[in-house]
C-alpha cells in the first residue's frame, strides 16, 4: 500500500454560497408524486408509438410464457390444497414485470430474487419439471431437497437461489454491482423485493452503498399493493417506493407493472445507463397480487373481491399484451392455438407432479454434505450413529424410499 | 441465589371451588393469557407483524384486534429491527410490550435490540432503565419449513444475563408462564412451538384463575419415576412421556422433567432427580454443541451430584445440519420417541 492516508477529492473547507440560504420556514412536504410510464393503455392500444420496438418473435414468446406461467400456477396452487405438496406461491398478475424485464435483461446479469418472480426464472430456461421436483424435494430437485417450496435458484441461469428472511438479497446485489464495476464487467445485478419488503433496514442500508459507492445494481420493486394482508398504506407514506430512491441520489424510473411494452422498454433504457454511467438505477412497478399471497393465505379475508375483479379484469398484464399483439397484427397465432398452449401446459404440469411424487427422497448421505465444503469428523460419526439407529429401527422408517436406501 | 434476582410475584388467591378444568388448544391459552393481560393493565400491548387485523399470523391474537382497538394491537410495517426497536424503548418509557415474531428465526433481523437495549439495559443503568418486555413467538422445527424457519434458538438466548428464557408445554404452561412473563419487570424471552399450537391439554383450575401466575425458574415433574430422569422442554416433552410410556410397558420407570424455564435454570429439581435416579437423558430439537443438554451436563457435575451418577449423560439432540425440506430428511433429523427410548435404554446398559 502505497498510501497511508488519502484525503478526500471535495474540500469540506467552509466557503460561503449564498444561493443556499433561504430566510423563512418552508418546510418540503407533499412532492410531486412520480407518474408511470406507460405504452399501451387497458385495451391494448398503442399510446406511445415511439416505443412499439420490441421484436414480433420475442413479444409472442414472452405472451406464451405468461399464459403458461398462469396455467402452473393455478395447477400448482390446488396441489397444495390436494396434498401434493406443501406450499407455493402464484404470480397472478404480475408476469409482465417478470417475464418482461428479464427479456430486457443479458443473460449474464446477476438476478438476486424475491419469492415471487418464476417468470424470471422461466425466461431463462427453468423447466416446469425443474421447479416441481423442487417444490416436491425429491432426488432430483437441483436443490437437493434442501428448501421449502419456491426457493430455486441456478448457477447456470445466474439467479442466486431464494432466500426466506426479506430484502437480505438487495444489499447482496448492491455488493455484487460494486464487483463487476470495480473488474469493469459489461454486467449488472438486478434485484426484486416487494413494496413490504422496502420496509426492512436492508433496503435502506442496500440503496445508501448502491449510489455512494457506485454499483452496478437495478433494484426492481415489485408494488402489488399488498404485503400479506397489510395494504400500503399501512406500510408506508410519501411517494410509493420511487419517492424515496432520489432522496439517494438515484435515477429512478415508477412503470405501469401490467403494461409489457413499458417494463420492457423501461428496464433495457435502465440497463444501458448503469453500464454507461456506472451507477445504480431504481425501477418501480405498479401492479397487483391477484392471487392470495401464498397457499397459508386467504385474502377475500381482508379485501373485497370486487377488488380483486376490478384488477383481474380492468388492468390484466395477459389481456393488454393479448389485445396490443391483435391489434398489431402481431400474434400469429389465434385463441384456439392459446387455449391448446395452455391445455399442454396444463398435463405437463400434472405429469412432472404425478413423477416427481414417484421419484424417491434425497440420499440419507446427503443429511450430512454440503454443511461444509467437506463432512468434518463430527458429522461422519453423527452419520454412522444415525445408519446405527436406522439399521436397528429399519422396519419403522421408510428405507426405500431414500435414494440409495441405508 | 437467582431467586433474589427475581421479583417473584404470587397473587394467586386459591379460588378453584368455582372453576373447573377446561380442554383447549396451547394456542387458545395464549389467547387467554394475552387477552387477560390486556384487560389488567392498560400498558400492555401487542405489536407484530400480522397481529391485528390479520388476527395473527398463527391466528394466535384472534379476536384481540376487535375487542383492544388499533391502539393496544398494533400492526407494523415490515421490519423486526425498526419494531423490536420500537418496543425496547416504549418499555424504557414504562409501557409493557408483547412483541410477537412470526418466527424467531426472523428475530435474528432485531437480536441487537433483544440483547444489547433490552437484556443489558437494567444493569449498564444501575437500576435505572427497566426494560420490562415480552418477546414471543414459534421456535424450533415446525414441518417443511426447512432452514431458516427451523432453528431452535433456545441455547443462544439462554445463554445472555438480564433475560428471562421461558418455553412451555401445555396450556397450563403456556397460559400461566405467559401472564407471569407479562408482569415481570424483566425482558422475557418466550420459545412458543407452532405444532403445538393446535394440540390440546386440559387447563386445570388453578391456571383458569385470572389472577394465578406461574413461577418462573420453577420445571415441572411431569411424570415420576426411579431408574432415569429424562430431561426435557417443549414438544421434545412430548416424546418423552410417550418413551416414559413405552419405556414402562419393559419394566423400566422414567422421571419426565419439563423444564419450562431455561434461564433461570431449576438447577434444584434437576440435581434431586438425578441424586434419586443416577441417570440422566437430556433431549432437544437443537444442535448439540453448546446446547441445552451441555448446560445440564455441565451443572450436575458441578452441583453436587456427579458422585451420584452410575452412567455418563446421555443427550438426544437435532442432526447437526441446518434443517433440510425434504420430508424423508427432516423426519430423521430432529428427535422423536424412539430415539428418546433408545437413549435410555443406553444410559441403563449394564444396569441390569
Amino acid at each position: 500500500m502505497k498510501h497511508f492516508m488519502r484525503f478526500s477529492k471535495i474540500s469540506k473547507a467552509f466557503k460561503e454560497v449564498p444561493s443556499q440560504y433561504v430566510y423563512q420556514i418552508n418546510p418540503i412536504k407533499n412532492f410531486e408524486p412520480i407518474k408511470q410510464f406507460r405504452v399501451i393503455d387497458l385495451e391494448g392500444n398503442l399510446i406511445a408509438k415511439e416505443y412499439n420496438n420490441i421484436p414480433k418473435e420475442t413479444l409472442n414468446q414472452i405472451f406464451d410464457l405468461m399464459i403458461s406461467i398462469e396455467e402452473m400456477d393455478n395447477i400448482l396452487y390446488m396441489s397444495q390444497r390436494q396434498g401434493k405438496i406443501s406450499f407455493y406461491m402464484t404470480s397472478f398478475g404480475e408476469t409482465a414485470t417478470t417475464v418482461g424485464t428479464t427479456a430486457a435483461l443479458q443473460p449474464q446479469d446477476f438476478i438476486f430474487p424475491q419469492y415471487r418472480e418464476q417468470g424470471s426464472f422461466m425466461w431463462r430456461g427453468f423447466t416446469i419439471e425443474q421447479i416441481v421436483n423442487q417444490c416436491i424435494g425429491n432426488h432430483l430437485d437441483g436443490g437437493k431437497g434442501r428448501q421449502m417450496p419456491v426457493h430455486y435458484g441456478s448457477k447456470d441461469l445466474n439467479i442466486v437461489t431464494v432466500s426466506s428472511p426479506l430484502t437480505t438479497q438487495v444489499p447482496q446485489a448492491s455488493g455484487a454491482g460494486y464487483g463487476f464495476r470495480v473488474n469493469g464487467e459489461n454486467k449488472i445485478a438486478a434485484t426484486w423485493f416487494g413494496e413490504g419488503a422496502a420496509s426492512e433496514g436492508d433496503f435502506h442500508s442496500a440503496m445508501n452503498f448502491a449510489q455512494t459507492l457506485k454499483c452496478q445494481t437495478l433494484f426492481l420493486c415489485r408494488n402489488n399493493h399488498y404485503a400479506i394482508s397489510t395494504p400500503t398504506d399501512d406500510q408506508f407514506r410519501g411517494d410509493t417506493i420511487a419517492g424515496k430512491a432520489p432522496a439517494y441520489g438515484m435515477r429512478t424510473l415508477k412503470i405501469d407493472g401490467n403494461d409489457l411494452l413499458a417494463v420492457y422498454n423501461g428496464v433495457k433504457y435502465a440497463r444501458e445507463e448503469i453500464i454507461k454511467n456506472k451507477e445504480p438505477f431504481f425501477i418501480e412497478f405498479i401492479t397487483y397480487r391477484i392471487g392470495d399471497h401464498s397457499t397459508s393465505d386467504h385474502s377475500v379475508l381482508y379485501r373485497s373481491q370486487e377488488e380483486i375483479d376490478s384488477w383481474k379484469s380492468g388492468n390484466n398484464p395477459i389481456n393488454r399484451l393479448g389485445l396490443f399483439l391483435k391489434k398489431q397484427g402481431l400474434r400469429q397465432f389465434n385463441d384456439e392455438h392459446d387455449n391448446q398452449i395452455r391445455k399442454d401446459v396444463r398435463n405437463r404440469v400434472i405429469a412432472a407432479l404425478k413423477n416427481g411424487s414417484e421419484q424417491q427422497s434425497p440420499s440419507i448421505q446427503d443429511l450430512f454434505t454440503d454443511v461444509y465444503d467437506e463432512v468434518l469428523p463430527h458429522l461422519q460419526d453423527q452419520y454412522t450413529q444415525l445408519r446405527e439407529h436406522l439399521t436397528k429401527y429399519k422396519d419403522q422408517y421408510p428405507i426405500n424410499k431414500f435414494k440409495g436406501g441405508l | 441465589m437467582y431467586r433474589n434476582l427475581l421479583k417473584l410475584r404470587y397473587a394467586y388467591q386459591p379460588q378453584t371451588s368455582q372453576l373447573t378444568p377446561i380442554k383447549m388448544t396451547v394456542r387458545e391459552a395464549i389467547n387467554l393469557a394475552m387477552d387477560e393481560e390486556l384487560a389488567n393493565d392498560p400498558n400492555v400491548f401487542l405489536i407484530g407483524e400480522e397481529v391485528g387485523q390479520f388476527q395473527g399470523a398463527y391466528k394466535v391474537s384472534k379476536g384481540l384486534f376487535q375487542k383492544y382497538g388499533g391502539d393496544r394491537i398494533i400492526d407494523t410495517p415490515i421490519t423486526e429491527a425498526g419494531f423490536t426497536g420500537i418496543s425496547v424503548g416504549a418499555a424504557l418509557y414504562g409501557l409493557k410490550p408483547i412483541v410477537e415474531f412470526m418466527t424467531w428465526n426472523f428475530a435474528m433481523q432485531a437480536i441487537d435490540h433483544i440483547i444489547n437495549s433490552a437484556a443489558k439495559a437494567h444493569y449498564m443503568s444501575a437500576g435505572d432503565q427497566k426494560a420490562s418486555i415480552v418477546f414471543r413467538g414459534i421456535n424450533g422445527a415446525t414441518a417443511y419449513v426447512a432452514a431458516q424457519h427451523s432453528q431452535c434458538f433456545a441455547s443462544w438466548y439462554s445463554n445472555v444475563p438480564g433475560l428471562i428464557v421461558l418455553a412451555p408445554y401445555d396450556c397450563d404452561d403456556a397460559k400461566s408462564l405467559l401472564k407471569a412473563a407479562v408482569r415481570n419487570p424483566n425482558p422475557v424471552v418466550f420459545l412458543e412451538n407452532e405444532i403445538l399450537y393446535s394440540e390440546s391439554f386440559e387447563l386445570s383450575a388453578e391456571a383458569r384463575d385470572p389472577n394465578y401466575i406461574a413461577p418462573i425458574g420453577k420445571a415441572k415433574i411431569m411424570r415420576k419415576g426411579e431408574h432415569v430422569t429424562i430431561v426435557a422442554f417443549s414438544k421434545m416433552v412430548e416424546y418423552s412421556l410417550r418413551a416414559a410410556e413405552q419405556l414402562f410397558r419393559e419394566g423400566i420407570s422414567c422421571e419426565v422433567i419439563n423444564l419450562r424455564s431455561l434461564r433461570p435454570l431449576d438447577r434444584d429439581t434437576i440435581i434431586e432427580s438425578v441424586k434419586k435416579t443416577g441417570r440422566v437423558v437430556c433431549v432437544e430439537e437443537g444442535w448439540p454443541q453448546s446446547g441445552i443438554g451441555a448446560e445440564i451436563a455441565a451443572l450436575i457435575m458441578e452441583g453436587g451430584a456427579f458422585k451420584y451418577l452410575d452412567a455418563p449423560i446421555q443427550r438426544v439432540t437435532g442432526v447437526e445440519i441446518p434443517t433440510p425440506y425434504a420430508f424423508n430428511l427432516e423426519a430423521i433429523t430432529f428427535p422423536k420417541t424412539e430415539q428418546i427410548v433408545d437413549a435410555v435404554l443406553n444410559v441403563l446398559k449394564g444396569a441390569r
